[in-house]
């Protein structure tokens, strides 16, 4: 049975519908997996298996009758960020410790209106905020990858560590997963899974714990892109509960795949060539850009003359946001609280020791960037950056390119406690040179797996879309897939 | 600019984070390796460039200002680790 894992959603749609097997069978068999993994890579840190197994039955009652949603009897996994009713969402942290919500995520609601089942909550980053997933409290993930004839544990990147290691794991379908800086497209990149953040706007953030509003989407990460388009279908929609949720009619995704790109303009950015990258990382770009030329489409030189500020500007207009929504872990009215002498002791002992350190170290400079003297200095200098930054990929798309294609990634998979990274965190924060451009300017992003580095680790490329033209993406992510094949670990957990 | 271990002081007190002398001291060094990232923005010339207020250009959409909702004390105060009669429980605030 253990092999009813390995269908994609479209193949196992198929199987459900034809009743080769149940969705209950489908998800016992990620049960009994998950089971397995969880001590060797921890994806998971709840798992439902009651409500699973409701949900399931429930499922094959609807399927029996010939009903059903887009993924009735689908087994996913949800990231921690999401808030489930009833179940435990902790957003990796210590302070949210024992938060049960009292309601659904407009973005979970939505998937189970559409009969998807959910397995558990997926280890993260806390609060989003890391690019390996070893700021959780409840500590490292592990991916499913390892290096050729090599033991060592590697990270599957972050903040959506949980949901890329259990994808590429079998331990789920596919999986819910956030982006504020490249937090879907980084882990998905590092693990050979198809990860979309999409425009700002298209999924609604309610009921997603807040990292930077400003910046934060929600997406999924699947096996292939035309999983990622089934979930893309079901997770985006207009919410009156998010007043930046944008009026616009959720397309059909899976249609844009294999439409043809011939005379499509695809933009290569000659900014993203940056000092000292990867001679590996160069060539899995040429090959994308070789595979698109070869399914006819042209090849043009764009430049995006702020690139290299987006980061800096992003580690201020992020924390900054950050600081303000985590002010509400006060040990007041949910999670963790520490006795003090007085309220404010209070509060200060309750987040001393309910954040950890990245969460303090953002939490930190937020505060000090938005701090009376500071605020023109900082946050506003960034805002305008950042409007620069809209503004390169505002002047492409005028100039008629259709997408970006760009490397997803500076490097494959690392080591868990990288010395390098753990002493400097701006070595972590550079992770998401590529990647963080896209939340800067609110588009959507796809990273698809492209390939494996002489070490057998996955690497991804990257296209970037037009602000609401997800099927772009779709469409040029296919024709990188078709080129490049898919990628699977060797199991060893 | 950087930051010295009396400003970290103050910030994490305006940040309500309770710091020691060492988690201070090492504050200090990290803050300021971020402050020294984060300077390169000082190249750019942003003279007359708007700063960005919304990432889609759109008009906030507003409800009806009417009661929608409500009638969820118990929901509410349901994950509080202090609560008495649909209260959230401080310690004293007012002598």
């Amino acid at each position: 049975m253990s092999d009813l894992t390995k269908f994609t959603i479209a193949e196992a749609r198929e199987k459900l519908r034809a009743k080769e097997f149940s969705s209950l069978e489908l998800t016992d068999a990620y049960l009994a997996a998950i089971d397995a993994a969880n001590p060797s890579l921890n994806a998971y840190v709840a798992v439902t298996h009651d409500k699973a197994r409701e949900m399931a039955g429930a499922s094959d009652k609807r399927l029996a009758a010939g009903e059903g949603g887009a993924l009735e009897g689908i087994p996913l996994g949800i990231k921690d960020l999401f808030a489930t009713e009833g179940v435990h969402t902790q957003a990796g942290s210590h302070i949210l410790d024992g938060f049960k919500p009292r309601y659904e995520s407009t973005v979970t609601s939505n998937l189970w209106a559409d009969g998807a089942v959910m397995l558990g909550k997926l280890n993260m980053d806390e609060f989003a905020m890391g690019s390996s997933n070893e700021t959780s409290y409840y500590g490292p993930v592990t991916n499913p990858w390892r290096a050729k004839d090599d033991n060592k544990a590697l990270v599957p990147g972050g903040s959506s560590g949980g949901s890329a290691a259990a994808v590429a794991g079998w331990l789920c379908a596919a999986a819910t997963a956030t982006d504020t800086g490249g937090s879907i497209r980084q882990p998905a990149a590092l693990t050979g899974t198809v990860g979309v953040k999409p425009t700002y706007g298209r999924c609604s953030r309610w009921g997603i714990v807040a990292f930077a509003s400003s910046l934060d989407q929600a997406g999924p990460i699947a096996r292939d892109v035309r999983d990622a388009a089934i979930m893309m279908k079901s997770m985006a929609s207009v919410d009156p509960k998010d007043t930046t949720s944008v009026e616009r009619e959720v397309p059909d995704y899976e249609a844009a795949l294999g439409q043809s790109v011939k005379g499509l303009k695809i933009g290569i950015p000659q900014e993203y060539r940056i000092d000292g990258m990867p001679d590996e990382i160069e060539k899995l770009w040429q090959r994308g850009i070789d595979w698109m030329k070869d399914a006819g489409a042209e090849i043009v030189d764009i430049s995006l003359p702020h690139t290299k500020y987006a980061l800096p500007a992003y580690y201020i207009v992020a924390p900054a946001e950050a600081s303000s929504n985590l002010a509400r872990y006060d040990g007041v009215r949910y999670g963790l609280r520490v006795p003090g002498k007085d309220i404010i002791d209070m509060y200060e002992k309750s987040r001393a020791a309910g954040f950890g350190r990245e969460v303090k170290r953002r939490v930190m400079i937020g505060t000090y960037v938005l701090s009376a003297g500071y605020y023109d200095a900082y946050y506003l200098k960034a805002q305008k950056v950042r409007a620069l930054i809209k503004k390169d990929f505002e002047d492409v798309f005028a100039d008629g390119i259709d997408a970006i294609l760009t490397p997803a990634t500076p490097s494959a998979a690392f080591g868990i406690a990288d010395q390098d990274m753990s002493a400097d965190p701006v070595k972590m924060y550079l992770n998401d040179i590529f990647t963080v451009t896209v939340n800067m300017a609110g588009l959507p992003g796809i990273a698809v797996p492209a390939g494996l580095d002489a070490k057998g680790l996955p690497l991804g490329l990257q296209l970037i879309g037009r602000p609401f033209d997800e099927e772009m993406l779709f469409r040029t992510g296919h024709v990188i897939e078709q080129a490049a094949g898919r990628f699977q670990p060797d199991k060893w957990w | 600019m950087s930051v010295d271990i009396a400003t970290v002081k103050r910030v994490a007190r305006l940040a309500r984070i309770a710091v020691d002398e060492a988690d201070a001291e090492r504050m200090t060094g990290e803050l300021n390796a971020i402050l020294g990232f984060v300077e390169q923005l000082n190249e750019v010339d942003v003279s007359g460039v708007e700063p960005m207020t919304s990432v889609t250009p759109m008009e906030m959409k507003k409800r009806q200002d009417a009661v929608t909702d409500g009638g969820k004390a118990a929901d509410i105060v349901a994950n509080a680790p202090a609560t008495e009669e649909n209260f959230f429980l401080v310690p004293k605030v007012v002598e």
